[in-house]
């Protein structure tokens, strides 16, 4: 077995032990690495029905199964735990050579429990684990926590991970930054790590990586690096991920004013082409990577000058139409303080969103918000609420909790614009325009998300009626979540999917040759089925309830307003029909359970149970 | 031979690391960054830049071995180190200002560019995917940048 170390580093952060488990070639087999490997071992370690928050919830890193190699974009680790954010599963990922200098540490996995006593931070040298105080770097940005921690260990090849002050002060949707400025983004992984005390993780990983077949693997590589530069990644070099803006706006699908419209009468003034020609300073990439989606923009003169930035479309969607904002530099400025404090882009601007129509129907005042106007399209009112989400501090605190306990808390009917599906912030699409994504986000295992559940390809493959929802989506949705659960797990970045031709039969070869196990293509995609039911199971154990696959009123009741489908909303007989259509394809109950054959079939097996525990509700999350 | 090295456009450079990928596989068959000859270098979010050998004129590298370890090929324009002589002592490294020599700990002996000889061109500058890095020689960079001046001036 090569590429794999077959070894685990737990680490607990209360009695400051380590010990080292071993890993069976089956189990990494069975689960690829990543998302995959890191739910399993997820499952195994959090004590049923835990506190996401509690010294109980294990906080699990887990490289790409191809990680430390040439095989572009597998420089990536997921981390998942239990999301304070959703109470469920929460995975995220992240890339670059933070997760190279893992994966080269000598550990498929690190598996972090308990919670020590004052600021820490962990450095990893290799297979060295040091406990280190931390109050010096509690309340410093990543950045900065980085910069301080190589340099007090004195080399270049230290990469960290860490949170800023949003997971300190346990923002539930804080981020694990690492190399500067890549993000471990959604579900709150940044605010378990708050809770554990835990500043940073830093990694010496300095072993040599050896594959299976040099030879293979390096001809693989390079030709996927020469695809890559070619029309199948394109949209993510040229323009970056910005380039959506226009495309989901013509398609009614851009999220406007807390989806209060679904196009944006300004989207030319953000677009990724308006952005190219005015802001656009560099191009940067993960480890590995021959894309460089990362788009770097510079603000010249005028407001915030000298702020440069990367942005993304997920980042520009949330914090500018989805807050009506069209001033670049303010979108910007946001951004560069969101990843300061260490929270999610997606969420923070989701949940300004939400309040900036709490204020706007007069649910919130001046007077709530220390006098920050929170009108829709006052961009100056980003910069002022995310240092005090960031902090806790004032409107801050209501904010910092996601839309769904926020519009609990305030009531008054703002759960009708709350938009969250189990608690997880909307990604950039309007489900009433996109009616497979509508499904996907319904029954998204981390909550409404586009990476996990990729089902807007169909929509705008434009194969379907994207206005409709109608029978035979369920199974297209399987088929998205479980490629993106093989994508995910490998790991190979979503970009360069289009530089496969066959992608399980080339992804199993390319397997077996890194790593020198065998792997057919049916095996690979049963991973990706075996992978979305562990995460499944560990929902449903986690206290998963039939009601929960479900999404926010407004989609249900307000319709689009203008452009194409203008009047359309999401018929809940339409979302209905399609869970059950989904259920049905995924070999599930028609309540959603996964039955006990099924988890035999997939080969889920009982170590890591008790199994029996698989009846709904009999555990209550507690948020 | 006329003296050539690598250089690398850090306007160009997207920080990727896949030189470094691709060189400790060529020269050494695994995948280790620290066994390349050719260094990423990570200045700050925007900004990287790749360094390998520059074959300077008064070759410090040469002037401090203890060993004679190191020799300047000039007809090919390579720097040849003797796996016999070298001891990993490290004065090369020290002297050498772009960090461009690394020690192999398992030959215990020093490592450095040589343009992968034999090649057409080094594998590093055939895969960069942005074409930030490229073979140049003094002469080409000087007059490129003469060029730019010429530009801005006029």
């Amino acid at each position: 077995m090569y590429l794999y170390h077959g070894k685990i580093l737990i680490i607990d952060l209360t009695t400051q032990e380590v010990r080292v488990e071993e890993l069976s070639p089956s189990l990494l087999k069975g689960y690829l690495g990543g998302i995959g490997l890191a739910t399993r071992l997820l499952y195994q370690y959090l004590p049923a029905g835990s506190d996401a928050l509690s010294p109980h919830n294990p906080l699990v890193f887990a490289t790409s199964a191809l990680a430390g190699t040439i095989i572009p974009t597998s420089n990536k680790h997921a981390i998942a735990t239990k999301s304070p954010l959703t109470g469920l599963i929460g995975d995220s990922l992240s890339s670059s050579f933070w997760s190279q200098a893992l994966k080269r540490s000598g550990f498929d996995a690190i598996v972090i429990t308990g919670a020590a006593a004052s600021p820490t931070y962990l450095f990893i040298d290799n297979d060295i684990v040091h406990f280190k105080k931390a109050e010096h770097l509690w309340g410093k940005g990543s950045p900065e926590t980085e910069h301080y921690i190589r340099r007090h260990i004195g080399d270049d090849r230290v990469k960290v991970a860490s949170i800023g002050p949003g997971g300190e002060n346990l923002v539930r949707y804080a981020c694990i930054t690492n190399d500067s400025n890549r993000q471990a983004g959604r579900t709150g992984t940044g605010a378990v790590m708050g809770s554990k005390k835990l500043k940073a993780i830093a990694l010496r990983g300095t072993r040599p990586i050896k594959v299976y077949s040099m030879d293979e693997v390096e001809r693989i590589s390079i030709d996927i690096i020469h695809k890559a530069e070619g029309p199948d990644t394109e949209k993510y070099r040229v323009l970056g991920t910005p380039a959506n803006i226009l495309v989901l706006n013509g398609l009614s699908a851009l999220p406007t004013r807390n989806f209060q419209q679904s196009s944006f009468e300004k989207a030319e003034s953000i677009s990724g082409e308006y952005l190219a020609e005015h802001y656009l300073t560099k191009v940067m990439a993960c480890a590995t990577c021959p894309v460089a989606c990362g788009h770097i923009y510079k603000v010249a003169e005028g407001d915030y000058a000298g702020t440069q930035w990367e942005l993304d479309y997920e980042s520009l969607y949330a914090l500018g139409p989805l807050c009506g904002v069209d001033h670049i530099p303010g979108i910007l400025k946001a951004a560069e303080l969101c990843d300061y404090y260490g929270i999610d882009t997606i969420s923070t601007g989701s949940c300004i969103a939400w309040a900036m129509e709490c204020f706007e129907k007069g649910l919130l005042t001046k007077e709530d918000t220390e006098g920050i106007d929170l009108t829709f399209g006052n961009h100056s009112a980003l910069v002022e609420v995310i240092p005090k989400i960031g902090e806790r501090s004032g409107i801050g605190n209501l904010l910092a909790d996601g839309v769904r306990i926020a519009s609990s808390n305030l009531g008054r009917n703002s759960e009708h614009w709350a938009m969250h599906g189990k608690g997880l912030e909307f990604p950039g699409y309007d489900p009433r325009a996109m009616k497979t994504l509508a499904l996907g986000f319904a029954v998204g295992l981390r909550g409404a998300c586009h990476n996990r559940s990729p089902a807007y390809e169909v929509d705008m493959s434009g194969e379907v009626d994207r206005f409709k929802g109608e029978p035979g989506r369920g199974s297209m949705v399987k088929e998205k979540e479980d490629f993106a659960a093989v994508l995910d797990s490998l790991i190979i970045c979503k970009f360069i999917r289009k530089c496969f031709g066959d992608f399980y039969t080339e992804a199993a070869n390319l397997y077996k040759q890194a790593t020198g196990l065998d792997m057919t293509p049916a095996e690979l995609k049963g991973a990706g089925e075996r992978i979305n039911n562990i995460k499944k199971a560990f929902n449903i154990r986690e206290g998963w309830k039939p009601g929960d696959d479900w999404l926010a009123p407004r989609l249900f009741s307000d319709p689009i307003t203008e452009g194409e489908g203008k009047g359309t909303v999401l018929t809940e007989a339409e979302l209905r029909l399609m869970i059950d259509d989904y259920y049905q394809a995924r070999g599930w109950t028609a309540e959603g359970l996964i039955p006990d054959e099924k988890l035999r079939a997939l080969g889920i097996e009982d170590p890591i149970a008790p199994w029996k525990g698989l009846e709904y509700g009999t555990q209550v999350y507690n948020l | 031979m006329e003296r050539r090295y690598i250089t690398c456009d850090p306007e160009l450079c997207s920080g990727c690391g896949l030189c470094e990928m691709v060189c400790s596989a060529e020269k050494e068959g695994v995948f280790c960054p620290e066994l390349s000859r050719i260094h990423l270098v990570h200045i700050d979010e925007s900004m990287a830049v790749s360094i390998a050998c520059r074959f300077c004129e008064n070759t410090p590298c040469i002037e401090a071995c203890p060993r004679e370890a190191l020799e300047l090929d000039e007809a090919n324009n390579v720097i040849r180190v003797d796996k016999m002589r070298c001891t990993g002592c490290g004065w090369c490294i020290e002297a050498c200002d772009f960090g461009a020599i690394v020690l192999n700990r398992s030959t215990k002996s020093v490592v450095l560019c040589d343009l992968c000889e034999g090649r057409s061109q080094p594998k590093c500058v055939e895969l960069c995917p942005r074409e930030a890095l490229k073979v140049s020689t003094l002469e080409i960079e000087a007059q490129n940048a003469r060029v730019e001046a010429a530009k801005s001036l006029l």
